[in-house]
This record gives C-alpha cells, structure tokens and sequence, in this order.
C-alpha cells in the first residue's frame, strides 16, 4: 500500500479544531490533543472509509499543538480507541470480559466467524473488522457490541448474525437492545415498586 | 520542619522533602528503580513501598510521598520485606534471566536488588514477554526485553538534555520504550541514559560485550574533550582505556558526561605516534629518541631566541605548558601562545574565567550567549542553562546564528553591535549572566561586554565560554603574548613547537621547523618536521584547570603506546640536549615549580580571582557577524577524529537518518 497523502484538516473540521482549541485556557492548547487525535480519525472514515491514524495525522496534530511527536504518538498508542492500522468501514468491537462473556460472547463471536470476520482481521472486501475488547460499560445489557459509533445490547448468536448481514447490505440496523427492551430496564416490565406505578 | 520517626529513629526532615528522604536521613537504604534524585519522580515501579502512619493501611510509595510531622515510617516490617519480594517478583516476571550475556551484569540495579530483596525463586512458570530491539543509534544499544519500564531515560531526555525524542509507546504489557519511529538519538547528552537504565534494557554499543565491570581497573580522571572539566573515571583492562564513565560532581558535571567525553575513547587506540619521527628530504621517517633531539638541535642552532616560537594545543596539562613555557624562556623567547581560537583576552585572569560558575549559572536570571553554542563548546553548560530556564524561568538572548538550545531564545541577531543595545530585560535583571564565546572573544568585544553592568556585589555575570581543556590554565601561567596567533603568522618564527596543535592552519608556518609533540598523526603531525610521541590525558598525571578556574588533577589510567612518553619528560630531556637546565626532575618538583610561581595552581579547588575593572581593553566598539564555531562535536581534536565511535556518530547523527517507516504496534 502507498503511503497515504500527507494529512490536513478538512475546512468544515477546521472550525471544529479552532471550537475544541478555545475549550482550553491559553497556553494548555496541548491538552486538546485527545479531541483533535478523535477529530482526525472521523476525519479519515469520512475521507476513505477507514478510521485510523496515519503518521501524518499523528504528526499533524502534534504540530498543530506544538507537542514533540513522540507524545502524540504515546498518547496515540495507550488508547485503544485509536486505530494505528487502517480497519474495515465498520470496526465491530466485540466485548469478552467477563459479564459478557457469562452472557454468551462466545455466540457473538461465532456468529461473526461464520460470516467470515476473525478476531484482528479484516474482511477481504473491507467491510468489516472485528476487535475483541475489554469491558464496554453496559454491563446491564450483556452481551454487547459496538460497531462504530454505535452499541448493540442483549446479543444472541442470531441477533448478530442479522446487524451484521443488515450492514453489509447497507442498511443500519437500529442500534441499542435486540429483545426490545428500553436502555437497561428489566426484561419483561418492571420487577419492584410496581404498586407505586398502580 | 517536620519531625518524623523511621523505625524508631527520630529525625528532622526539611520541608518538602519526601518520605523516602526521611528513610534516608535516618540512614535507611530505600531500594528503588525508577526514583533519580536528578529526575521528577515518577512512582511507577512501586520498589520504594513503606509502611506510613497515619495512612491507608497499605504500603506506600515514599518516593512520591510528602514527609509531614508526626509521621511514623516503618521500613523493616514484615509488611514491607513481603511487599517489596512482590513488587521484585512481578517486575522479573518478564524480565529475562539472561545475566550471563548481559553488560549491565555485575552493576545491576535490578540483579542486586533482586539479592537483598526478593524471594531468589519465581512462581512464573508461563512465557514471558519478548520486546524487538530499538535502534538507537550507534551509542545506545538496546535489549528491551530486559526494559522494566521506570521511564528514568524517557524522563531524562525531556529534562535534562531537552530533547523529546524518547517515549513509552503502547500501554500495560505492551508498553515499549522507543525513539520516535525508533530514529537515533540525536541528543548530545545520550550516553547518560545507559547510567541512568538500573537493568540491561539500554547499554553501551561500543562497550558491548567488552569486559565485566569486576575485571576493570579503574581511575579517576578529568575530560578534556571541553572545558567543563567533567569528572570522569577511566575503566581499563589489560593497559587499555576500555570505558569512561563520569564521577559525581555538583560543583562541575553534577552526574552526567556528554557523549564526546564518554564514547571518544577508542581514538586513544587509533593513529597514535608511538615512535619519533624525523623529516628528511621531505619525507618523514621513523627515529630514535637521539635522532629526534640531535635534529632539532641542528634546528635550532644559531636561531636567535626571539626566532623561535611555540603554539599550546587545546589539550594539553598544565605541567607540559610549564615546562614548555620554562624550555623557551631558556631559549631566550616569549613567543609562547594558547589562543589558537583567535580570542584576544590578557591582562587580568577574571577576563578568561566564567564568573557565574557553573552552579551558579542556575540561578542566572537572564543570560545572554555571544557567538557561542553551548550544546557543542559544552553540552553539560547548557544543561545549567536549561535549569535556570526551567527552574529559575531565566530568559536567554543570544546574539550570534541561531542553533536549536532546547530552550526558548530571544535572538538579537548575528551583528556583534547589538552588544552595545541590550534589552534592558538583561540589562536589569538581578543576576545577569553573559556567556562569551572563547573564539569571539576579540578585543572590541571584551571592552564591550566588560563594561556592562555584570559584576555586582556578590555575583560576577561576566563569563567566558571556553572549548580548550588547557586554555584557562594556560593562559593563567602567561602563555599568551602581544598580538596573539596573528603576530605570529604575520612574523613567522624559524623554529616552532607545537604542543599538541591540531586545529590551526600551519600554512603560515611552511617555512619554519616544527616540533610536534603529541599523542596523535593528525594534521599538526602530517605538517611537522619532527614528531615526539606524547602521551594522550588518560596516559599521564595531569593538572587541567577548567573554565571556571577549578583546579583538578586527573591521573595515569594506563601507560602510552610504544616509545610515547609524558609530555613534560619529553620536554624536559630535550632540553637538556639543548643546553637549558629545567630545575626539576619528577612531577611532584614540577608542581612544587608551579605552585610557587602561581599559587593558586598548586592546589585543587576553585581559584576565584576578584573582577578588575580596570582590566578591561579599550577598543572600539565591536560590529559584525560572530565567528562560528563547528557544527558538532564529535570531531573537535584528534582523538575523537581518531575515534570509530565518533565517526559512526557522524554517519548516523550528523549526516542524515535514514528512511522512515509508519510506527509499528504491538
């Protein structure tokens, strides 16, 4: 693969870079640099359907921030939110900590082999790249995934099965539960204080 | 001041200071790896755990915890002894058991550690962590499986030397300590962080696998390689110079060594003059000893006193300078001089020293270099400067082309008349400090700068930046003489010494007959008509007197090669064959000679000497760009010219990096 085209802010990002940079007092413009690194890799989705972080892009937010790169490259490299390595149109993180895993990952992640995803790889045509990670914080609604910007809740091998053939197809799933439950209420109506609701 | 107790012992702390401090004001010893007392405190290996109360009811760090009155400290209790075998055994369990091939072996923070402290057997039975080498460059080699991750280079780089090139990439087990995109270190100062490693993650490339620190003899010496002085300790093995590490001085290099001092050694082996040599018919010739002599005195006979001339290089001790100095008074000349660089400072001997001192550079409140780079002419003042900077908040000027400092610098511009149109930020501040370069230390300029307002009542701001171990001890036994080099090349003598000359253009001199001495076949040699074998610093008892006038004595690490012999003996049997009796025979009656003419030389120690404004040249007032001086510094005399090490520095550090690649992560 090429080297991708030395990185720069689109116009619209522009305003956003100067908005974000003005949330600091003058003179701790570096402590922007996690929005900015953020800013940078929606940029990329955006720009070539993959989000991750070129070198130029790490570069060009250090510079911008006037932070020696090997800092923005540490900051860069500890969260794993950033993406070092070009990743499929849709990053599917697959939660296995343990709530998860006790809920049934195993199943999620099964349902994501047979359509050929494999932890740490992407697909051959690009679509998809499956992550495992550690905890997602939704716990309540086990097992989860997020696929991009957005959380799958109450997972099965079939609920997965679908968002993912959904995606491929181009459509978007409706993200959150899968049992159509609201956010983490109970499963099945409310379980205590139902007098006070009568 | 707080009042704590440590195991029972009660002991007065001063304010701000941190639980480990107590321990050690208590005489306890606190095992630590990532704790430097030169470096902020990081906490992070978690080796320094004592028992505090009041506190939460678990060890803590006391490095990174402040002492406060009524503590109670307990650093002998089981809880400890258990928490620190923890904390060795977590930290080994990644590391690898290799001692055996490691360099680091037997002066292992992390093997003696593990001695006193852990439990000598490991419950890790799974495989560890293996991390790929970093290429650092050619004097940092790097086994980072062995890393343990305390960030003491990484913290070092950003502090010390100022040069954010290190960095801890990746997080948890993953984490790796790398150059950016693993680029080597560009910093002058790099060879501290091999000290600085407490395991065998980053050791010495030209040392590798050389020796083992017990078999190595060791002695304590003085650089010479700039004019701070360092205080170093040669290793040698089998009667040679192996390593040079540095020794701790806070009045001169604190605890670091810049990379020229460190790694320039292996020059001491390369294009050495281990036998005299004699031109004839324009070809020079190997010779005895007699031969040498019976030629220059053929030389030198009938030439009038006032015909001959002698040149001090930069290197050389001051008991050599003596003895040559008292070789051509017996000659009948006064042409001696050591100002090879152009400088024009005489007279009063506070014109050639650096009033601040080095220490006292740290609590400068403005500075203003003239045509000097202190990152080159002295890495380790420019690291006083970055203290003041970062410290003291100094504001530094500078007038001269601009070079990166690693710190901010207000420039003046490249003309010398802005000498006489200083900012009054300089002007006024409370302790002004003015750092002259050695080389654009002309007369219009020290009338200048001598008049400012820099010596007050308990501080002289007034400085000279020297890059010539042997100038300040030269020029203070008078080697110096009307005029400078440029009345000599105007005036060419018929017979010239050089002392270990090697950065001057000798083409002024073609007609004359040169006697070289020295250590090394560089340019002086290739030029001269007879070359007496000297012996390099580490080969000789020498007195340097560094560029604050600190006297220091270095000693006899190893003997020189072949026929090579102390520079001053040299001097002294040729002058016997010339018919001038030098009124001693061995070193300690040579010093005896020194110490009475110049008393402040005959002992150790800083030889402050009071400003005298009267001393001060009147000239007219200076105009122009400044002198530069070399680009970098790993080819400032002959040895480190002879040096491997040197030259793979300027391949690899100078000359340009290599291609880079996207950073790869684990």
């Amino acid at each position: 693969m090429s080297a991708p085209p030395p990185f720069r802010f689109s116009a619209r990002n522009e305003a956003e870079v100067q908005r974000i940079l003005a949330r600091y007092p003058e003179g701790r413009q570096a402590s922007a640099i996690l929005p900015l690194l953020w800013l940078a890799q929606y940029q990329m989705r955006e720009e070539t359907g993959s989000a991750w972080l070129p070198r130029s892009a790490i570069e060009h937010v250090a510079d911008r921030l006037g932070v020696p790169r090997i800092r923005a490259l540490e900051v860069a490299t500890f969260y794993t939110m950033f993406n070092l390595k070009p990743v499929g149109r849709f990053h599917v993180q697959v939660c296995g900590t343990t709530p998860c895993w006790l809920r049934g990952s195993d199943e999620v992640f099964r349902a994501c082999l047979v359509r050929g995803l494999r932890k740490g790889e992407t697909t051959p045509d690009g679509l998809f790249t499956l992550s495992e990670v550690e905890c997602l914080g939704a716990c309540a609604n086990a097992p989860v995934a997020q696929i991009n910007d957005d959380t799958y809740e109450d997972l099965d091998f079939v609920a997965m099965g679908r968002i993912l053939d959904e995606l491929a197809a181009g459509r978007t799933p409706p993200p959150g539960s899968q049992i159509g439950r609201q956010a983490s209420c109970p499963d099945g109506g409310p379980t205590t204080l139902k007098d006070l609701v009568a | 001041m707080p009042r704590v107790t440590v195991d029972g012992i009660e002991v007065d702390v001063p304010q701000g200071a941190t639980v480990m401090q107590a321990c050690e004001l208590a005489g306890r010893e606190i095992p630590r790896f990532c704790y430097h007392e030169r470096l902020s405190i990081a906490g992070n290996c978690r080796m320094c755990l004592v028992e505090v109360s009041p506190g939460p009811p678990k060890p803590q760090a006391s490095c990174a915890l402040p002492a406060v009155d009524g503590q109670v400290i307990t650093t002998t209790s089981e809880k400890v002894r258990k928490a620190r075998a923890g904390v060795l055994e977590f930290l080994l369990i990644n590391h690898p058991l290799d001692c055996p091939i490691c360099d680091q072996g037997g002066e292992c923070d992390l093997q003696d550690q593990a001695l006193a402290y852990g439990r000598g057997y490991s419950r890790f039975a799974e495989d560890k962590r293996a991390v790929a080498e970093k290429d650092m460059g050619p004097l940092v080699k790097t086994a980072m499986t062995r890393c343990i991750h305390c960030t003491r280079c990484v913290r070092f780089a950003d502090e010390v030397a100022g040069v954010v090139e290190l960095g801890a990439i990746g997080r948890g087990e993953n984490m790796q300590i790398t150059t950016y995109l693993e680029r080597a270190l560009t910093s002058e100062l790099s060879g501290n962080v091999i000290d600085l490693c407490p395991v065998g993650a980053l050791t010495a490339k030209p040392y590798a696998f050389a020796a083992r620190p017990w078999e190595l003899e060791r002695t304590d010496g003085i650089d010479v390689m700039d004019a701070v002085g360092s205080n170093i300790r040669f290793h040698a093995r089998s009667g040679a110079v192996i390593r040079i590490t540095p020794r701790l001085n806070d009045e001169v290099n604190e605890e670091w060594l810049a990379d020229h001092a460190r790694f320039g050694v292996d020059g001491l082996k390369e294009r050495r003059l281990d036998r005299p040599w004699v031109r004839i018919d324009g070809r020079l010739r190997e010779a005895s000893w007699p031969q040498a002599f019976a030629a220059i005195r053929r030389a030198l006979s009938g030439v009038e006193g006032s015909d001959v001339a002698a040149l001090v290089g930069d290197l050389a001790a001051l008991e050599e300078i003596v003895a040559l100095k008292d070789l051509l008074t017996g000659l009948g000349s006064a042409r001696i001089e050591c100002r090879l660089d152009g400088a024009e400072y005489a007279g009063h001997p506070a014109l050639w020293r650096l009033g601040p001192t080095l220490a006292g550079l740290e609590t400068a409140d403005a500075i203003l270099l003239v045509g000097a780079n202190p990152r080159v002419d002295g890495p380790l003042v420019n690291t006083r400067i970055r203290k003041a900077v970062r410290y003291g908040g100094a504001d530094v000027f500078r007038i001269g082309a601009p070079a990166d400092l690693t710190v901010p610098v207000t420039e003046l511009g490249d003309d010398l008349a802005a000498l006489t149109r200083l900012p009054t930020a300089f002007l006024e501040a409370r302790r002004p400090a003015l750092l002259l370069g050695s080389r654009n230390a002309t007369l219009p300029v020290l009338a200048a700068a001598g008049r400012l307002p820099l010596p007050r009542d308990d501080w002289n701001g007034f400085g000279v930046l020297h890059t010539a171990a042997s100038r300040v001890g030269a020029m203070d036994v008078g080697c110096h003489m009307a005029g400078g080099l440029a009345a000599l090349t105007r005036q060419p003598p018929r017979v010239l010494f050089l002392l270990g000359v090697d950065e001057v253009d000798l083409r002024p001199f073609t007609g004359a007959f040169l006697i070289y001495v020295g250590s090394h076949g560089d340019r002086g040699a290739a030029a001269a008509n007879v070359v007496l074998p000297g012996a390099a610093w580490a080969e000789k008892p020498g007195t340097y007197v560094n560029l604050e006038g600190r006297v220091q004595r270095s000693l006899r690490a190893v003997f020189p090669p072949g026929d090579a012999r102390e520079d001053w003996t040299i001097l002294r049997a040729l002058a016997d064959v010339l018919g001038v009796r030098l009124p001693y025979d061995d070193l300690g009656a040579l010093r005896a000679r020194i110490a009475a003419e110049w008393p402040h030389l005959g002992r150790p120690g800083l030889s402050t000497l009071p400003w005298d404004p009267a001393a001060v040249p009147a000239a007219p007032p200076p105009s122009g760009p400044t002198r530069p001086g070399p680009a970098h510094l790993y080819a400032l005399n002959p040895i480190l010219r002879a040096s491997p090490t040197m030259q793979a520095c300027i391949a690899s550090i100078v000359e340009g990096q290599g291609a880079v690649a996207e950073p790869v992560v684990a």
